[in-house]
């Protein structure tokens, strides 16, 4: 499968061609695109709606760890959650993936065999993306052939924020080959980009490099995900798709705690990318508690009233 | 699978409309002396609201009188700090009751209730609230050490914003210390008698605020009467012309805020997303029933494609029907007279070889509707590029360069608002010195706030209303 259609090929043949295919792009306006989101957070999703925006968020969930502290149990944990997120209600989806750190990929493949559910490793130095790119590659490389069907990448901010854009590309790229069957998720850390302009380039530019998605954040960088920096994302994978590229999925990450939060999100891709991009196949979230608010709000919806939060299992 | 989103209608229950309603004079609702009574109907269902009065030339004396008298023994003797309570006691009164006021316009005016409760009410407690801070300071407005007032005011509302556009003419007018008589639209008198009610409940002096129903004819008594100091209007241009006549040579003062034809101009450089939003709201919030819309995309030719692209794009997920939605960004046209004007200059665009292009979606059977049109290839010689639709009606022009692009903007007989989108601020600055319109929006449309004065050139008007300068039409300097 080419990366980029012929319309694009042409956009990364060099730095220079490629830094004015960037700075060529629309400008985002911060107020407006700000205001926009705001906007859409105020739609109102009742009844029979919520009922399917909440199955569909479990859907899209990938269920996270990524502390210092992570070991074998707590990931065995966390995938007999991801199975079966609410073990008293057989009708509650499993969740898209587990997503934890590259060494315990063999962990998590041996606890989610035969669920269906996707094992998710980061690698490239992460959360900061500071190491030698031979070394990013091994770990790419060690984390599929444990069998990690999905990788999760930082980009490097400090060759974007310096302009290096050509290199941040070509590591996606490398990563994108070493990756081999297994899905490329490319974080680009929008808190340390700052502006949307920036988070409009990045996009592009995984993109260009072969993303099958792009994500918002690693975590543990304040701010993590906004519901403006979605929609800019979003827009960036609509126009990608509309200039002759692939579809690419969006993943948002960090800060989602509240299924309300979660709607949100579910509206602004609705409303601006549609129903292409409403499925696990091209959505997610990167959360860890957002899982039990959305089952808590499942069973309200379910019952008429809150359980009690110790009906639902903390990992 | 799509995400469809189930129903999410604010409760009617909230909001007591009586089957009948007399007029708010001298500081009671009375019944009419030569009045005649009309419906007011619900322009989403067509459904009968109410029964209001058709106030006649005596109603409109007792009223005057009512002002008069209230004028001379009780408002202007207060001093500034007491009129400025009972202000800031009215705007509490709007914040508190403001789930009931919006859902009272979305019934009485077709306009969703999102934007009856995030715009119009916010809006029209935030101007009593800035001018009840005026009420004290006066003598450090600019007009002199002791302004005077000018006695009663008659003001003529339209229905676009039914409330916005009382608490834009009443505050500045109470907080100066004048009185006033205010006559609502004939169409949207529902929230005015709402604020009668207010106003006994803020113990405001009977006869400051006095409230006569009725349509054109009322309205034409209203401000010929010889009794007023003051007359403001705010409404359609050919209206404007008659009432500045009717004035003429009188001693009364006049303010009018009148029709617009705004340009939107988009430069190749502009944010397009936010251009495209900017646009949407431009010209499709409240249907289009905006004096200050933006009803003239100027696009440069060299991005009009993709910037015409997005916008139908993004016209197709505008969710049309039942004002009361919470979810609904289009509502009902507010009248069938509205409806047939819109839907004749619509036919006219394509007669004389526009292209039209509306979204494809469900109209209700009951009510008054219309679906977000575009129309392109439109040139400054077409009617629908001159005057103004007054509905959810978008003509495209495109432009080559900066020059042409002010020039175009220029060329209408209106000059109330103009819109620039561009990422370059130079050009910015550069765009509003040149546009002949009171407002000019950067990169952004429709936005409002009670310190900033609002206004036209030209066909649009006269006088300012809101800010430090919305005081001088109401002071005797």
């Amino acid at each position: 499968m080419a990366l980029t259609a012929p319309p694009l090929a042409d956009v990364t043949a060099s730095a220079d061609t490629l830094r004015r295919f960037l700075r060529g792009l629309p400008p985002v306006d911060q107020v407006g695109a700000e205001a926009r989101a705001a906007a859409l957070a105020t739609r109102s999703i009742k009844t029979t709606a919520k009922a399917f925006a909440l199955d569909l968020a479990v859907r899209m969930v990938d269920l996270t760890t990524l502390e210092g502290q992570d070991t074998p149990g707590k990931v065995r944990a966390l995938c007999a959650k991801a199975r079966r997120p609410d073990p008293m209600d057989p009708s509650c989806p499993a969740v898209a993936a587990v997503c934890v750190y590259g060494d315990l990929v063999p962990v998590a493949v041996e606890a989610l065999r035969g669920s269906g559910v996707r094992v998710a490793a980061v690698a490239t130095a992460f959360p900061s993306g500071r190491a030698p790119r031979e070394v990013k590659l091994a770990e790419v490389r060690d984390a599929v052939a444990a069998g990690a069907d999905e990788i999760d990448m930082v980009i490097d901010r400090g060759a974007f924020l310096a302009g290096r854009y050509l290199d941040v590309h070509d590591e996606v790229a490398a990563v994108r080959e070493a990756c081999g069957h297994a899905h490329l998720k490319v974080i680009l850390e929008t808190g340390e980009l700052a502006t949307y302009d920036n988070v409009r380039r990045a996009s592009w530019l995984a993109m260009l490099g072969g993303a099958d998605f792009i994500k918002t954040s690693t975590g543990k960088v304040t701010p993590a995900s906004t519901l403006p920096v979605a929609l800019v994302m979003l827009e960036a994978a609509r126009d990608f798709r509309a200039a002759g590229g692939r579809q690419v999925g969006v993943k948002v990450a960090g800060g989602i705690r509240s299924a309300k939060d979660a709607i949100r999100y579910l509206v602004v891709v609705n409303e601006t990318v549609g129903d292409d991009w409403l499925t696990p196949d091209w959505f997610r979230f990167g959360a860890s508690s957002l899982l039990n608010d959305l089952l808590m709000q499942r069973r309200k919806l379910a019952t008429g009233h809150y359980a009690d939060p110790d009906e639902f299992t903390i990992d | 699978m799509p995400f469809e989103y189930a129903p999410a209608p604010e409760s009617r229950s909230i909001v007591d409309i009586a089957p009948s309603y007399g007029l708010f004079i001298g500081g009671e609702m009375v019944d009419p002396v030569d009045g005649t009574p009309f419906k007011t109907v619900n322009p989403a269902t067509e459904e009968v609201l109410s029964e209001v009065v058709a106030a006649g030339p005596r109603d409109i004396d007792r009223a005057v009188d009512a002002a008069r008298t209230a004028y001379a023994q009780v408002w202007s003797r207060l001093p500034g700090r007491e009129r400025g309570k009972y202000l800031y006691r009215l705007a509490r009164l709007i914040q508190e009751r403001a789930r009931e006021l919006a859902v009272l316009e979305s019934i009485d005016n077709g306009k969703p209730i999102r934007e009856s409760r995030d715009v119009d009410l916010p809006l029209a407690a935030a101007h009593f609230f800035y001018y009840a801070g005026w009420a004290d300071k006066l003598a450090y407005a600019g007009f002199g050490p002791a302004p005077r007032p000018l006695g009663v005011a008659g003001q003529v509302i339209p229905w676009n914003f039914p409330l916005l556009m009382l608490a834009w003419k009443v505050a500045p007018a109470l907080a100066t210390g004048n009185t006033v008589v205010l006559k609502p639209a004939e169409t949207t008198p529902l929230t005015a008698l709402a604020f009668a009610e207010i106003c006994q409940q803020a113990e405001l002096p009977p006869g400051v605020v006095n409230i006569v129903t009725g349509a054109g004819d009322t309205g034409r008594t209203l401000v010929e009467h010889p009794g007023l100091d003051k007359v403001a209007f705010t409404g359609s241009t050919e209206v404007g012309r008659q009432i500045a006549r009717s004035v003429a040579g009188s001693s009364k003062k006049l303010t009018l805020e009148l029709g617009g034809k705004a340009a939107n101009i988009v430069f190749d450089d502009a944010p397009l997303d936010q251009a495209v939003e900017g646009i949407v709201n431009g010209i499709f919030f409240n249907q289009g029933h905006v004096c200050c819309a933006g009803s003239r995309l100027l696009v440069q030719e060299s991005v009009a494609g993709e910037v015409l692209d997005r916008l139908k794009r993004r016209l197709q997920t505008l969710r049309l029907g039942d004002p009361l939605d919470k979810n609904t960004d289009i509502g009902a046209i507010n009248s069938a007279e509205q409806l047939e004007r819109i839907r004749t200059l619509s036919e006219v665009g394509e007669q004389e070889g526009a292209e039209r292009w509306s979204v494809d979606c469900p109209l209700p059977d009951r009510g008054y509707w219309f679906p977000p049109t575009v129309f392109t290839g439109v040139s400054q010689a077409h009617r629908i590029a001159r005057v103004e639709i007054f509905g959810p009606v978008l003509s495209v022009l495109t432009f080559r360069t900066p020059d042409e692009a002010i020039a175009k903007a220029n060329n209408t007989p209106y000059g109330l608002s103009a819109g620039v989108w561009t990422d370059k601020g130079s050009r910015i600055l550069w765009a509003a010195q040149r546009l002949r319109a009171g407002v000019v929006w950067a990169n952004t449309s429709n936005r409002f706030d009670p310190t900033s004065p609002f206004g036209g050139y030209k066909q649009s008007g006269f006088g300012r209303e809101g800010g430090r300068h919305g005081l001088e039409a109401y002071l005797d300097v």
